[in-house]
């Protein structure tokens, strides 16, 4: 992979991830995450897709250190998370929070808002008690509820609602990352089209980074400034937004594309009629002799990551025979 | 059968109405639409709007533990459902009205292979032996595209995936050739890839089983290449019915363009700053 320009550091940098699963019953270990690399500049994200099953959800996990990762290194803010001693690893969470996909499991539901909000300011000792309701307020205000809600408990609000509430949780401790793992699958989709812009805005006044973990590819469009496609474990492609989306390099990323439903009946039906592409990746995980791009891995050893254009890059794994790059 | 000069399905101010712990809620506030012999038609809101309630309540199938309150006509094929026997609904649903859902891990019984869970239902309904039966069930699961049917015919459904599960549902609801098919949100609990395996799959079965088909969803983009018309509900009303191209391209209702709008599109960039 390229190196952005050396200016400003990564909030995070991940080199060679990877999560394995050790056999059990007669089950064969499964690399849920296998070599995984990639950075997020400051206030920005990084959309990551796939299938379920792809590893999404366990690359974030292991980024957060809820997952203990078989391999890698994952630095944020330039200090490595993966060998930190517990103690030092607790602090650091301050900097490192998510949003999950279910507000409805996510908060805890005999807890007032306000407890749920003063909890991680308490854990990490960020606002004096006297000052702690001021903060509450302006955490309400920042995702915007009405402070005065604050003595309600979490089935009193709507899914779009509770998200907020998920997110000011989030942001409590002023983080510098967050790993938004499907944050709004579970609501409708005008809601859906609330909360991002909210993540956006919240973005651009704190200056967060996000990971941004989702299925829905026409969202993902909407929110990331780079985005990495998942398979099998692997990344298979990583790029700015516009070069994943408008001129997409691996054919499992144009797969994934085509197969979007589009909202116009016309085009839609159209795309509907012709003949699915339906080539299977799984086979072509490891493929001896040279590949797509004439470079024979298993001999040379060298990467099997290639660069399409600066800060564009695609894996030659996972590509079908006879499909051209 | 319907001929084509009168509706196969004709609902007159449908309602619902629930009672769960003394509260009542009127989930469904008189609805009136109708679906032709062989047509498409899409149901779309948002969760909480009805259009699941209004399928159920059509087949008098009500969720557990509630009470539920049905008002107006259910017309097919000439008679209301709402004022049959019970067991003359049964003859109609699955024979003539067959459902598929959203989740298709827990519409499949887990300790029965697929095949006998569709021998079953294929012999209940149309007598025949066991091994007519299987017969019968190896050709509809090789109908909706799964391949090496009669050896799959012995799997489990843990052994299939969601989307080869969905295609298992879709084989036993098509297998006594239903004149409507409903099916509520089939393919959101699946991949995009595998989702438009699964639209494609009930367009080519909707084509060659000549059933009508009523489609609920909360996505546009997977009513849009699907259906001939859209109903669009809110609060248990509908608030707007049109041919699909119309409402696509001239919404009239607020309520319409507001979800449409929400939709995410594919080729709209948001975030270029780099």
């Amino acid at each position: 992979m390229t190196t952005a320009a050396a200016a400003d550091q990564p909030v995070l940098q991940v080199r060679d991830l990877s999560v394995v699963f050790p056999a059990r019953r007669g089950h064969p270990a499964v690399k849920a995450v296998d070599r995984v690399s990639f950075d997020i500049a400051p206030g920005q994200t990084l959309g990551l897709v796939g299938e379920s099953g792809s590893g999404k959800t366990t690359t974030g996990r292991a980024i957060l250190q809820l997952q203990s990762a078989s391999a890698g290194s994952v630095k944020l803010l330039g200090q490595e998370l993966t060998t930190m001693p517990r103690a030092a690893l607790r602090r650091m969470r301050r900097h490192m929070q998510f949003v999950l996909q279910n507000p409805y499991s996510s908060l805890h539901p005999r807890m007032t808002v306000a407890r749920i909000l003063t909890e991680p300011l308490q854990v990490h000792q960020s606002v004096a008690a006297a000052q702690m309701p001021d903060r509450i307020a302006q955490l309400m205000e920042l995702v915007g509820l009405e402070p005065d809600m604050v003595q309600r408990y979490p089935h009193e609000f709507s899914g779009g609602q509770r998200q907020r509430i998920v997110i000011a949780r989030a942001l409590a401790v002023h983080p510098d990352f967050v790993v938004c793992d499907e944050p709004v699958s579970a609501l409708d989709v005008r809601t859906q089209a609330q909360i991002v812009d909210l993540l956006g805005t919240l973005q651009d006044k704190l200056g967060l980074s996000y990971l941004f973990i989702a299925h829905d590819l026409a969202l993902v469009r909407q929110v990331a400034h780079r985005v990495a496609v998942m398979y099998g474990g692997q990344l298979v492609e990583l790029g700015d937004a516009a070069q994943v989306y408008d001129t997409p390099a691996h054919p499992y990323t144009r797969s994934l594309l085509d197969a979007v439903p589009i909202p116009d009946p016309a085009r839609q039906r159209a795309k509907l009629a012709a003949a699915p592409p339906e080539p299977e990746f799984d086979q072509y995980r490891n493929p001896s002799g040279p590949c797509v791009f004439g470079e024979d891995h298993g001999h040379t050893g060298s990467s099997t990551w290639h660069v399409v254009c600066p800060g564009h890059s695609v894996s030659c794994r996972f590509w079908p025979p006879g499909v051209p790059c | 059968m319907a001929t084509s000069d009168k509706p196969l399905l004709q609902v007159q101010r449908l309602s619902a109405q629930f009672t769960r712990d003394g509260v009542v809620s009127q989930v469904v506030k008189g609805i009136s639409f109708d679906i032709a012999a062989g047509e498409a038609v899409g149901f779309v809101g948002e969760s909480g709007c009805g259009k699941s309630v209004t399928a159920r309540a059509m087949m008098r199938l009500a969720p557990e533990g509630s009470s539920v309150e049905l008002g107006g006509e259910v017309r097919f094929d000439g008679q209301d459902l709402l004022q049959l026997r019970e067991a003359d609904m049964c003859n109609i649903r699955g024979q003539r009205i067959a459902m598929v859902f959203q989740d298709p891990m827990t519409s499949l019984n887990p300790v029965l292979s697929v095949g006998a869970q569709i021998d079953d239902i294929v012999s209940r309904h149309t007598g025949m032996s066991r091994a007519q039966a299987r017969r019968r069930t190896v050709e509809l699961l090789g109908l909706v595209g799964i391949r090496d049917a009669a050896r799959r015919a012995d799997d489990f459904p843990h052994q299939f995936s969601g989307g080869m599960r969905q295609r298992v549902l879709i084989a036993i609801a098509v297998s006594c050739q239903p004149e409507l098919l409903i099916a509520d949100e089939p393919t959101t609990a699946l991949d995009v890839t595998v989702q438009a395996q699964i639209l494609r799959l009930l367009l080519r079965l909707r084509q060659e089983l000549g059933m009508a088909l009523m489609l609920i969803t909360h996505d546009f983009g997977v009513i849009a290449g699907m259906v001939e018309r859209v109903y669009v509900m809110l609060d248990g009303q509908i608030v707007e019915s049109g041919a699909v191209d119309d409402i696509f391209a001239r919404p009239q209702h607020d309520y319409t363009r507001a979800l449409l709008d929400a939709v995410p599109r594919l080729e709209s960039a948001g975030r270029t700053r780099s």
